[in-house]
């Protein structure tokens, strides 16, 4: 067997397309508008000087749709999906803000009590129940999927549908203001000058990565994905491994729901991550695990969020006026389409190997020994 | 004899995949009115030759001649209207329609331009019956036997259009010896009607009683195309083999004497174990260093008796005591605990994961067995990897292979090692030989041999009952999901045959 | 198989294949029922001739949606196409065209467009999920370059067309308006394309197995097609339809109506995995969406997103009563 120098073995890694994605759009961007890059230190009296910049809107703006896509990926990777990470996270939004500030019938607490620096709940119990709360909606399409069976996009259907009703009447129908300014540090703080949603994405990577690769939780995953009955008679529990990826994405999507309403500070059931299932599909997809299940990588999904979010940037940051961002959006998913379909792989690869000599693989030697 | 072209012709056909010479160079030729049956072990190309005459594959090489004519079959739909019917070994058809529809669909009667579905049913019934079957044909297909449905495809492959050339893909396999009775008096009255038949089996019995001439392909190459009347089996096999047939000798005699009575220990005790709808309560013995064969006709319950013993379905009745211990839950995960293993009958929907590595397919139950936590490092998979790769004779260039890409014997090689890399004590084998070569036949009935012989307790399913015969020191006979018999090893296939059909 | 005595065998086939969609009705029935007791309002003749009319574009849509899914796929781009052909018309109509000109223009595009989306599906292999997102996000995107606010349409056919009622023989104070008949025709049509061509018998095929249904000989690639063309053309006509009830085209409309679409197919019996379910099963799941708004209007107090939850908990009624039905046997 050939040795495969490192630049083959990574050619052959599940990251290198999203990665030439997000490279060609930002050369795109350095020929256009060579001052998307700009990056520069903004003083700033309440979160101390940090860094800004477009690149760093992307990582910032993009951190609840990195994490909702990684989420995506392991769920998708069993040969699943989940509709409902948008209704999860205005649930998380909604409970969020409701504990912070409760409503009492329809008038929220009077301004008598709630100050800039108070809340009906701590911080840590805030976060607590974010977290149950997103992670236990993950239980139950997990719960729909593999215990009674039903399909995966049906199951979720169910709580996207449901979901941001769920959150209306958590918050009573209204759109809540959040005061408390402990609470806007998830979205709007820094530590040593980049954004605290970048630190938060790492820390959920790199649990995600020691779930995956440091236990066998990834080999069952994928095994699950690619056949789903062969994995349950060789004795693994598939059902629990399902439940294990839906409530991780729950998981990610209350994170999620935590940095965005953080960031804008308010709670609104009928926007928050609106049409945000849609993106993290498309993320996973860019990230090059397949939709049917089984080999997945969820450093690959992120970079397709981020390869989502840079694209929408440039296109603001080209002028291109808001109403046209939708239709640009669709020409992304085109290219993604073409670039993916299997006749464009086989055309590339072509051309890779006619560089290098064409080399088949050895034939599989037939029996002999036998 | 007139020079009348032959009905297909194929000439200097090659065809490649990335990796694989499918085949090379191969001629055969169809006459009007033959059966001629398409021999070889798994890999040697004939499932590729089959799909290059229906057009699911094109060939990379070489002419393709109907009828005197040079054609290219550009896909399936284009191969039936050439006249070119076919059968595939497991049902292609629609479970959620009525049979009358599977039989008629793409050349449904119309009239004023809409679906008749009156004529359809009338055509479809006389179809059925040409196969001497009376079913309701207005019923949905899936409600029917496998047997059933396997008949079905036979009859709309039968009304195909001006149909000049009859494939047939293993047709056997789910067909008793009844129904295959039916079916080859179809196939020879066909045959006088002109009809060319392909028939592809495994069955060499089969091939004898009907097959006019019968074409070995080895490799992906053409060995040779022969008359039955004039090949002798043996030579038949060995030209299969291309080698000596010593290896099937060898084992053939090992299990016609008695064995002297060891004290055997009592791994497996099954107590009126039953399932509604599934099998009927039946007691069950497995001891150590014994191989209990299955035999019974498909659909007599066996893999439902396989299935319940290792939990893949839990028992309404009765109990199983595993070692003194009485199981109380049922699951793979229970059993594997316990010692018992299970090599399932469908190895491509309940065996491989076809995506995954050798290595990673081969460690699986091995790790699910150790739970969550505690994780095989790479290094220790590979080493478990290559024990069995070397042990089974696994043919792939390395242990990081996809398992997809493997052979059919070599695949149920891989899921075999899964299994034995648990090390259990008693291992369950449902039809571990089926569409295997003959070669790697004669080493896993070998290895089984082996099994026992170091302590454990091997259960033998098999539809073959030569095989049953030739290995097993107790033969459990089922018949209507229930055991109706048990015999020790000396029984002759006359008896065996008898308590199959039921008269003894 | 143990041997079961035949009549039972013979109940158990009809309760298979005709139990979810008798279910289903008998759940509109108690639906409708319930809100007749709650609001004796609702029990007036014109509040069932109410839910064709108000949702005439959804019973559209979801036809064509059904022929969809019962081939294995689905199509997400529905909601888009009815804020594309609501924006356009009205963008046309207000610079003058004839509305003659317009709807017919409006249907092409819809069946250019649908074909389009299932060419990418068949030919480069794309998931449906993704190729008809893709077309959700142009078309809608597409609505919104046209025009970013809403358009009136202050044309005379149309105004016509969406005011004129047409009173129930026999019934008092009961009607309908002509856009509301288009929804019945169009399902007249999609029965008689499922039961009665070989259009969509090949359609039940290839959602049952489409490797099966290609080796069978059935020109798959060519169905697949036209069946995403057909929802197109209902997408489009539920876009007229819409735009001549409402005589205004905007961007927003129909936000998320592919989901109470694909809700409405799930209810009425349609398996999502393909090959199971009928058109006929649509128009009741149709028919519920409409009455439980219905019910929540005459409440009044309640918030529309109850709608949501309601649909919700429908849908996973359907679900579980599906799952029932359609769980195949292990060994047959």
């Amino acid at each position: 067997m050939r040795q495969k120098s490192f630049l083959g073995r990574f050619r052959e890694s599940q990251l290198f397309w999203p990665l030439v994605a997000w490279v060609i759009i930002l050369i795109f961007n350095a020929f256009v508008d060579p001052s998307f890059f700009k990056i520069g230190i903004m003083p700033d009296p309440v979160y101390g000087n940090h860094l800004y910049g477009n690149l760093i809107d992307v990582f910032n703006n993009g951190a609840p749709l990195i994490l909702v896509a990684i989420g995506m990926t392991m769920v998708i990777a069993t040969g699943g999906i989940d509709l409902s990470v948008g209704a999860v996270i205005a649930i998380s939004a909604a409970m969020g803000a409701v504990l912070i500030n409760p409503a009492l019938g329809n008038k929220l607490i009077s301004n008598e009590i709630l100050t800039k620096d108070a809340t009906n709940t701590p911080l840590a119990i805030i976060i607590l129940a974010d977290l149950a709360a997103g992670t236990l909606c993950g239980l139950w399409n997990g719960f729909l999927v593999s215990r009674v069976r039903i399909q995966p996009m049906v199951a979720t259907l169910i709580l996207m549908v449901a979901g941001r009703g769920i959150a209306q009447l958590i918050t009573n129908g209204q759109i809540m203001t959040i005061y408390y300014t402990p609470y806007f540090w998830f979205g709007n703080g820094y530590i040593l000058g980049l954004p605290v949603s970048i630190y938060i994405v790492a820390v959920v990577l790199l649990l995600g990565w020691l779930l995956v690769r440091k236990t066998p939780i990834g080999l069952f995953i994928e095994s699950v994905g690619i056949n789903a009955k062969a994995t349950y008679y060789s004795g693994i529990n598939e059902q629990n491994v399902k439940l294990l990826a839906y409530a991780f994405c729950g998981f990610c999507g209350a994170i999620a729901g935590l940095i965005l309403s953080s960031y804008v500070h308010s709670a609104d059931g009928n926007n928050n991550g609106l049409y945000y299932e849609l993106d993290a599909i498309l993320s996973v997809v860019i990230g090059g695990t397949l939709m049917t299940g089984g080999r997945f990588s969820m450093l690959a999904s992120a970079i397709g969020a981020v390869v989502i979010w840079t694209f929408t940037v440039t296109i603001y940051s080209l002028g291109v006026p808001a109403n046209a961002l939708l239709a640009a959006k669709a020409v992304l998913v085109l290219v993604v389409i073409l670039l993916y379909s299997d006749y464009s792989r086989r055309l590339i690869n072509r051309l890779f190997e006619r560089r290098r000599g064409i080399r088949h693989d050895t034939a599989i030697p037939r029996d002999t020994a036998s | 004899m007139t020079d009348t072209p032959a009905l297909v012709k194929l000439q200097g056909i090659s065809k490649s995949f990335p990796g694989v010479v499918a085949l090379e160079d191969v001629d055969f030729i169809l006459n009007k009115g033959e059966i001629h049956a398409l021999m070889g072990e798994n890999g040697a190309g004939k499932s590729t030759l089959i799909k290059i005459l229906t057009g699911v594959e094109h060939p990379d090489s070489g002419t393709i001649e109907l009828d005197g004519k040079l054609v290219q079959v550009r896909s399936p739909q284009h191969s039936q209207e050439l006249g070119i019917s076919t059968v595939y070994q497991e049902v292609n058809l629609c479970t959620n329609v009525s049979v009358a529809e599977n039989i008629m669909l793409g050349h449904e009667p119309h009239r004023f331009g809409s679906i008749d579905w009156r004529k359809m049913n009338e055509m479809a019934h006389m179809a059925i019956n040409r196969l001497s079957l009376d079913i309701d044909v207005t019923q949905p297909l899936g409600s029917f036997s496998v047997a059933i449905q396997q008949m079905v495809a036979i009859s709309r492959a039968l009304e195909g259009l001006s149909s000049q050339v009859l494939i047939l893909d293993e047709p056997t396999s789910s067909l008793d010896m009844h129904e295959t009775n039916l079916l080859f008096d179809v196939m020879r009255k066909l045959k006088s009607e002109g009809i060319g038949i392909i028939f592809i089996t495994h069955f060499l019995d089969q091939v004898y009683q009907v097959a006019d001439r019968i074409t070995v392909l080895r490799n992906g190459k053409l060995v040779g195309t022969y008359k039955a009347a004039t090949l002798a089996r043996v030579e038949l096999v060995a030209k299969m083999l291309g080698r000596n047939l010593t290896d099937l000798n060898a084992i053939s005699k090992v299990k016609t004497q008695e064995e002297e009575k060891k004290e055997k220990e009592l791994l497996v005790a099954a107590k009126d174990l039953g399932l509604k709808g599934s099998l009927e309560p039946m007691d069950l013995e497995l001891y150590a260093h014994e191989i209990l064969g299955i035999a019974g006709l498909l659909g007599s319950g066996r893999t439902e008796m396989a299935d319940l013993i290792f939990g893949i379905d839990s028992p309404d009745n009765g109990t199983i005591v595993v070692c003194g211990e009485i199981m109380k839950r049922h699951s793979p995960l229970e059993s594997l605990k316990r010692g018992i293993a299970l090599c399932p009958e469908d190895r491509k929907a309940e065996g491989i994961v076809g995506d995954l590595t050798v290595r990673e397919n081969i460690i699986l139950a091995l790790q699910a067995s150790y739970g969550w936590f505690k994780f095989l490092s790479k290094q220790r998979q590979t080493e478990i990897a290559e024990k069995y790769i070397k042990l089974l004779g696994i043919v792939t260039p390395s242990s990081d292979q996809l398992v997809k890409n493997l052979s059919g014997g070599n695949q149920q090689k891989v899921i075999l090692a899964r299994w034995l890399a648990t090390n259990p004590r008693v291992l369950i084998l449902d039809e571990p030989t089926r569409g295997i070569d003959v070669g790697a036949k004669a080493e896993i009935q070998k290895l089984v041999v082996e099994l026992a012989e170091e302590g454990k307790s091997c259960v033998f399913i098999s539809s073959e009952m030569e095989e049953v015969l030739r290995i097993s020191d107790r033969i459990a006979v089922l018949r209507d999901h229930k055991k109706v018999a048990e015999y020790s090893c000396g029984v002759d296939d006359k008896t065996l045959i008898h308590t199959m059909a039921g008269e003894l | 198989m143990i041997q079961q005595s035949h009549v039972t065998q013979q109940a158990k086939l009809f309760f298979f294949r005709y139990g979810p969609l008798l279910l289903t009705f008998a759940v509109f029935l108690a639906v409708y029922f319930t809100g007749g007791r709650l609001y004796p309002v609702m029990q007036k003749p014109q509040v069932f001739f109410n839910l064709f009319i108000n949702d005439g574009s959804l019973l559209l849509v979801s036809i064509g949606m059904t022929l969809v899914i019962l081939t294995g796929g689905i199509d997400l781009s529905v909601g888009g196409m009815i804020a594309l052909v609501s924006t356009a018309s009205a963008a046309l109509l207000r610079s003058g065209a004839s509305p003659y000109l317009v709807i017919p223009l409006m249907i092409i595009i819809g069946v250019a467009f649908g074909a389009l989306m299932g060419w990418i599906i068949q030919t480069l292999k794309v998931q449906p999920f993704i190729a008809t997102l893709m077309g959700l996000f142009f078309a809608r995107g597409m609505a919104y370059i046209i025009s970013l606010t809403s358009v009136t349409i202050k044309d005379a056919f149309y105004k016509k067309i969406a005011l004129t009622p047409i009173y129930i023989p026999f019934i008092p104070k009961a009607y309908i308006y002509p856009t509301t008949l288009v929804g019945p025709i169009m399902l007249l049509v999609a029965i008689y394309l499922c039961f009665f061509t070989r259009f969509g018998r090949t359609i039940y095929a290839m959602g049952n197995n489409e490797q099966s249904a290609l080796l069978m000989g059935l020109s798959v690639p060519r169905t697949k097609i036209m069946v995403y063309a057909f929802s197109g053309l209902c997408s489009a006509l539920g876009g007229i339809v819409f735009s001549m009830s409402l005589l205004a085209g905007y961007g927003q409309f129909a936000t998320g109506m592919e989901l109470d679409a694909i809700a409405a197919v799930v209810i009425g019996g349609t398996s999502l995995s393909g090959g199971i379910g009928n058109v006929f099963g649509t128009l009741f799941g149709v028919l519920i969406h409409g009455t439980i708004v219905s019910i929540l209007q005459f409440n009044g107090t309640l918030s529309s997103w109850w709608t949501r939850i309601g649909v919700g908990v429908l849908t996973l009624i359907a679900i579980g009563i599906q799952s029932v039905f359609y769980i195949r046997k292990k060994h047959s």
